[in-house]
């Protein structure tokens, strides 16, 4: 008797080799993500997952053995708004990298968290531009030393949760990839839900960010993870001094809100309804 | 009325407005925009007539900008709904790059350039042909593209309805080069009944294909497209990819693959593709125009013909593929040809080498009006001496 993967079953046949580096983060979510819809009991028939450009864009496509569509530089969210407004049926999952939603395609992220239109966008922040060689990103904590600011970063950085709360997401969370469990539980939470809901997740680059940065090994940045980790309840009672360089992790926002898809349905609704009694 | 498809009957109406009952009578479902001079009013008819379709689940969506837009239809596209957007040549710039991907995933769509004076901001409200090359190689990389220019509403109309059809039937996105002159025009327009439209649509992947082997991209004859939602387990990249929507970025004989067979596929087709009007039977002088302009060179010839010159007109429907041989053909029976355009001359040097005879260029006294019609007779005389 062969042993097989419980996972095994999400992954395309033909996407033999994996295009990580050893170390790196995107293992460790895709597993979690995959584990949060097979314990849903669903599909990935029922999913259509978007990414844009950057080594995080590369976790559902080519691995995921669904419908994935693998746009541009920072507009995987401007295409999912597409396909969920044209097919509301569809589960639709943006899974891309902090310089593709953040940088690059910060005003799609802001806008589609505004409309509130149904989808699960994962963030992965790993602080750094990794495919094309660890230059800095609007993540990059200051005075990091990258390869575009040699100097040491002199930006201030971009708190991703905070402006999917601040620009009308109704589920945010933010995790990072030394708890797992926590990760799958959350996208369970995600999926149930309608509305804009941003999982961050927080992830090592070994090689950009590790090596070069001098930040050191896979291992010792999830150590750096689990001891900069803040419960966001535990959060609550701490100074601005005391969560300086920390992380807080946890469900930040859970809320309901009008949800684009289902408002536009509701519209044609009352068009159809009053043409009906017009002619009537 | 308004909750009709197809708005048959005889109508009093604006080229942008045609534009958009052209998209709903062709089957369009989807549009996403962002407002522009001159093309806003194309999404704000599609607005009021997508959300109260009787027959669809019509969407319209304002989006952040051009970008997003042209992103949010070819996604809409995947999921098998004809698609399309309405711009003007800014906006044209920032869709530019997902006018490749959309080459690039073949996903049928439509996008509107009611071109406007340029470059830059340029003059909102100013019609110019100033973007012809811009649709032909506008997008990084080579590929090719089909592009359309209407020369009133009536063919605002006609022509919507065609350039859906051509995007559905090759699978590729299709450009309708309009511009504000033909955009704020009134003028009478014709929607038939809609039995009497000719309606194309895409080839689809059927459930039980097989997305891991069989042939989905890169087909000169068009592969059937795997859509999304069919449990099909689609694979769409931008990457460069094979036959079977497999990515490889390593291979550079992958890549000639990929640009060879886009390229094949409009290319293999151009007969079926290419429409011109040629009305130069016993004519000397041919004069070569396109879009708006084409309604100067009817009027020129028909003077220049009262006058005793011997002129004749070629339109090209399709300026993109560009006509060549049907140039070149044109070339061989006329002694000259007068190439008219709202630009500096664009069509021109791909007119002068189609062509076997001498070629001639005018552009309007001022850019961003039409040429003076005696102007363009006293141009003729001279080219016949």
């Amino acid at each position: 008797m062969s042993l097989v993967h419980p996972l095994h079953k999400f992954v395309r046949p033909s996407a033999v080799r994996t295009a990580n580096c050893p170390g790196c983060g995107n293992g460790i979510l895709a597993s979690s993500i995959l584990r949060a819809i097979d314990e849903e009991g669903l599909s990935l028939d029922e999913f259509v997952f978007v990414s844009g450009i950057g080594c995080a864009a590369w976790i559902p496509s080519p691995y995921f053995f669904a419908d994935t569509l693998h746009t541009t530089h920072g507009r995987p969210i401007a295409f999912a708004t597409g396909v969920k407004l044209a097919a509301p049926d569809r589960r639709v999952m943006v899974v891309s990298g902090d310089g593709d939603l953040l940088a690059i395609g910060g005003n799609h992220f802001i806008h589609a968290a505004r409309r509130n239109i149904d989808m699960t966008v994962v963030c992965v922040n790993n602080g750094i531009y990794g495919m094309t060689g660890g230059q800095a990103a609007p993540t990059t904590p200051q005075g990091l030393k990258t390869a575009t600011t040699p100097y040491g970063s002199v930006e201030n950085t971009f708190d991703i949760s905070g402006l999917a709360m601040a620009a009308g997401a109704t589920f945010v969370a933010r995790w990072t990839v030394w708890q797992p469990l926590q990760i799958t539980k959350t996208i369970r939470k995600a999926l149930s839900r309608k509305g804009f809901s941003l999982v961050e997740i927080m992830s090592q680059c070994p090689v950009q960010f590790g090596k070069k940065t001098g930040m050191g090994s896979a291992t010792k940045m999830l150590d750096y993870f689990k001891e900069q980790s803040v419960p966001i309840a535990r959060a609550g009672g701490m100074t601005r001094e005391e969560l300086e360089g920390k992380i807080v992790v946890g469900e930040l926002l859970d809320i309901e809100k009008p949800v684009l898809d289902v408002e536009m349905a509701r519209l044609r609704d009352r068009l159809r309804k009053e043409a009906a009694d017009a002619e009537n | 009325m308004k909750n009709e498809r197809v708005m048959t009957g005889r109508h009093f109406m604006q080229g942008n407005t045609a534009c958009a009952e052209g998209a709903l009578a062709a089957g369009c479902s989807f549009m996403a925009g962002y407002p522009i001079t001159p093309a806003t009013e194309i999404a704000e008819r599609l607005a009021v007539r997508l959300p109260a379709l009787r027959d669809a689940d019509g969407v319209f969506i304002q989006m952040e900008d051009e970008i997003s837009s042209l992103a949010a239809v070819i996604g809409a596209s995947w999921t098998g709904r004809k698609a399309m957007t309405a711009t003007s040549g800014p906006g044209i710039s920032l869709m530019t790059e997902h006018i490749g991907l959309a080459v690039g995933t073949e996903t049928p769509c439509v996008i509107v350039n009611v071109q406007r004076g340029g470059p830059t901001t340029g003059i909102p409200s100013v019609e110019l042909q100033g973007d012809l090359l811009q649709a032909r190689n506008g997008s990084h990389g080579e590929y090719r593209i089909i592009a359309i220019a209407p020369a009133s509403p009536q063919e605002m109309f006609d022509h919507t309805v065609l350039a859906f059809n051509l995007a559905e039937r090759f699978r590729t996105p299709v450009l309708l080069m309009a511009d504000a002159f033909v955009g704020h025009m009134h003028e009478r327009v014709d929607i038939p009944e809609p039995e009497a439209i000719e309606i194309v649509n895409r080839r689809t992947a059927a459930p039980g294909f097989d997305i891991e082997h069989d042939q989905s991209f890169l087909s000169p004859d068009v592969a059937p497209m795997p859509l999304f939602g069919r449990g099909l387990k689609s694979h769409v990249t931008s990457s460069c990819h094979t036959g079977t929507g497999k990515r490889n970025v390593t291979d550079a004989s992958a890549l000639d693959h990929f640009i060879r067979n886009l390229a094949a596929k409009i290319d293999n087709h151009r007969d079926e593709i290419i429409r011109v009007e040629d009305n130069t039977e016993g004519a000397d002088i041919a004069i070569f125009s396109c879009g708006s302009v084409h309604r100067v060179a009817l009027k020129a010839a028909e003077t220049a013909r009262a006058a005793g010159l011997k002129v004749g007109t070629f339109r090209p429907v399709t300026v993109w593929p560009f006509p060549d041989r049907e140039v070149a053909e044109l070339s061989e029976r006329v002694k000259s040809i007068l190439v008219l355009e709202n630009n500096l001359g664009q069509l021109y040097h791909f007119v002068r080498s189609a062509a076997s005879c001498p070629v001639h260029f005018l552009e309007p006294e001022i850019l961003g009006t039409l040429h003076g019609v005696d102007r363009v007779v006293a141009k003729l005389k001279e080219a016949a001496r």
